[in-house]
């Protein structure tokens, strides 16, 4: 069952390419929608990896060694309704027949990366992974092939390869320890010599590398100009979900199942977990670009998550796995506002755009909601979120970073109601008199991922359970 | 310009069958091969195609850009030359248990038997590439 | 460990280290992007060394071969895009110097 998630867009990816005139058009569009809905029913529907379970299927022929737990589960669920927000945008965003088949076949390659990232239970194959989701979204930010885009996609680039080089070695070094690089062997080698010199460089080197990959705040450099320069749909899908499935799911990952974190690890966690948060706030405060005050956004957020993560009571990680989800739904969201506001006023400097509620109606309820969410407001879920994350910081008795984390949940709502204000509300300028609200199928992710917003902050109990 | 260019790939072509043979030294003959043929040769194809591509800088500008970064690493050769003595005189690598090694196994047996989700990354890394060339290296039209 | 294998493992390290440093000086001291690409290279072989070096001394030659094997293939196909992307910042900017390349502000 689990190589499904896999196989199956492995075999869409073949089907697409087989030299037949009517699956290079409309069909490739459908038929990969389709499979992201059944992703999206399969991930929340499928029975976890109990020892009593069935087993796969497929055990004869292929030894994948693959397993879903309910972390995994839910990053399948957020993969799926991030790359269905991403392909309904793109009809929208990318012109021309053979941009839209090259974009649905590299987002399929992209999907597979991720949904393998998720599931596999090998370090070294994990590392695999990433790097074709990485690869997968060089090509995809360079895809209009534009200056700052190109500019964009070489500092991912070269960062992601320093990435690269901190994890082999980290992969390496553990190889020598434990002989073996899947999860269980060195999870082993971790609880029979924990105070090793070489496990513990070879753990901060992987860390390291994580935290290039997701951009936490010393290593954020690439992400405010690879996020914010390339087309859209490709910023939804990198903001929304490859930062997280590669960076910020292995993380919690290898903390929870595979490394024993000392305690000095889980202070650097939380402060650099921190710094980010602060980084990222004050960033946004001076931005003119829409989308690269989102950008820095991510990084205030995903900085939340580090900090919950390092605090690392049961509590806390709640809290950090929901509002993982949470900033799926509402960055992509915000993202998709961004997208529709750009080609419609045709222009991303946020000083030049003013008033364009009335102009935009849906696109403004819906980024109002999203900023809301973002900030912290209640009933949305990012309110519950946050709320449990400076619950389980005051708990454990770590009162500077809870105040730490409530000060900048202040700093965000200024920010992003700055960022409603200058853009919705406001005077109309003279020359944005004319624009309408943008197509119908970007109307439908934004309203779709408003209601998840709205559900899952009013039924949040039920997904608590439920995951 | 482009010699220069063109005797660094040439270097990192003679790295690529230096360390060849230190890998069949360490007992690893496959990866030896491997590395050879597709670091050695594909690799130096790639960067020659781009080099292709892709303009020479004029010949005046040359010599300031020598000096300047004469000026800024001068102290490189002496920091390698040091560091090497210095580490082979007080290197110590830690005492630590190494695993006991398991039944001889082929690599072949290894790679097409035991580790199939690396095969499958594989494949689906090399069609990301061919898309990548798809995309990136088509002629734009003027 | 048995002492000629520690020295060897001394050696081949020293090595390793060297070859990264050759690597991060090539990256730093270039002002041309196909050489940090070229220095890029430097640094991941010699996390390969390292990797088929604990394979041997750990006795495990043949996972580390098959990921050795693995990693050669991700790399050559990450060099391919590296180098398609520098071409079209060739073809935007006239010049492959990475100090012009600050075109994103802020």
């Amino acid at each position: 069952m689990p190589s499904a998630f896999i196989l199956v867009p492995f075999f869409l990816l073949i089907i697409l390419n087989l030299p037949f005139k009517f699956l290079k058009g409309e069909s490739a569009f459908w038929l990969f929608a389709a499979l992201l809905l059944a992703q999206l029913f399969l991930s929340a529907l499928c029975p976890l990896d109990t020892p009593g379970a069935r087993p796969d299927p497929l055990a004869p022929f292929f030894a994948f060694g693959l397993s879903i737990d309910s972390l995994s589960r839910l990053l399948l669920f957020s993969i799926a309704i991030v790359v269905f927000t991403s392909l309904s945008v793109s009809r929208y965003s990318i012109k021309g027949q053979t941009q839209r088949f090259n974009f649905i076949n590299l987002v399929l390659i992209m999907l597979i990366g991720m949904n393998a990232t998720v599931i596999v239970t090998d370090l070294f194959s994990l590392y695999l992974f990433i790097e074709v989701t990485a690869v997968a979204s060089f090509i995809l930010i360079s895809i209009e092939k534009e200056k700052f885009a190109i500019e964009g996609a070489f500092k991912y680039l070269f960062l992601s390869a320093i990435a690269t080089v901190f994890m082999l070695s980290s992969i390496a070094l553990f190889l020598l320890l434990s002989g073996n690089t899947s999860f269980a062997a060195i999870a082993g080698t971790f609880k029979n010599s924990a105070d090793n010199f070489l496990l513990k460089l070879a753990t901060g080197l992987f860390l390291c590398a994580l935290f290039i990959k997701s951009g936490i705040f010393p290593f954020h450099g690439w992400l405010p100009d690879a996020h914010s320069s390339c087309p859209t749909p490709v910023s939804v899908l990198l903001s929304g979900i490859a930062v997280k499935a590669c960076g910020i799911y292995v993380l919690v990952r290898l903390a929870i199942s595979v490394f024993i974190l000392s305690i000095d690890a889980k202070n650097v966690l939380m402060f650099i977990g921190a710094c980010s948060i602060v980084f990222g706030a004050l960033a946004c405060l001076t931005q003119s670009n829409f989308k690269r005050l989102l950008a820095y956004s991510t990084i205030s957020q995903l900085g939340y998550i580090v900090l919950a993560l390092g605090c690392f009571t049961p509590l806390a990680l709640t809290g950090a796995l929901f509002h993982l989800f949470n900033h799926a739904v509402f960055k992509s969201l915000l993202f998709v506002n961004a997208g529709a506001v750009e080609k419609q006023a045709g222009t991303i400097d946020m000083d030049k755009m003013g008033g364009l509620a009335k102009q935009m109606p849906f696109t403004a309820t819906t980024s109002a909601i999203a900023s809301l969410s973002a900030a912290g407001l209640p009933p949305l879920s990012g309110f519950w979120s946050k709320l449990i994350i400076i619950l389980a910081l005051w708990n454990s008795g770590r009162i500077f970073y809870a105040g730490v984390a409530l000060l900048s949940s202040v700093l965000t709502l200024a920010y992003l109601l700055s960022l409603q204000r200058k853009v919705f509300f406001g005077r109309l300028e003279d020359s944005l008199k004319y624009i309408r609200e943008a197509p119908l199928v970007i109307v439908f992710p934004e309203v779709l991922l408003a209601i998840i917003t709205v559900a899952a902050g009013l039924g949040f109990a039920f997904m608590l359970r439920w995951f | 310009m482009t010699v220069r260019l063109i005797r660094s790939i040439v270097g990192l072509a003679l790295t690529s069958v230096a360390l060849s043979a230190l890998m069949y030294r360490l007992g690893s003959p496959l990866a030896a091969v491997f590395e050879l043929s597709v670091c050695a040769g594909l690799m130096s194809v790639i960067f020659i195609t781009t080099v292709s591509f892709t303009a020479r800088v004029s010949k005046e500008r040359l010599s300031v850009r020598r000096r300047e970064r004469f000026m800024k690493f001068w102290y490189l050769p002496f920091l390698v030359i040091a560091s090497g003595l210095l580490l082979s005189r007080y290197l110590r690598i830690p005492q630590f248990k190494i695993p006991a090694p398991s039944g001889a196994q082929d690599v072949r047996n290894v790679l097409w038997n035991l580790r199939h989700v690396d095969l499958f990354g594989q494949i689906v890394m090399l069609l990301a590439g061919a898309f990548g060339v798809v995309v990136l290296f088509k002629e734009p039209k003027e | 460990m048995s002492p000629e294998l520690a020295q060897l493992f001394r050696y081949f390290i020293i090595f390793i280290i060297l070859l990264s440093i050759t690597g991060i000086y090539c990256i730093l001291a270039t002002f041309n992007l196909i050489r940090a690409l070229i220095g890029l290279e430097i640094l991941i072989k010699a996390v390969t060394l390292l990797i088929i070096l604990a394979g041997y001394i750990s006795g495990r030659s043949a996972l580390a071969q098959s990921i050795v094997i693995t990693l050669i293939v991700v790399e050559i196909v990450f060099m391919a895009v590296a180098c398609g992307v520098v071409l079209w910042a060739f073809r935007h900017n006239r010049t492959i110097d990475p100090r012009k390349l600050s075109n994103l502000k802020g």
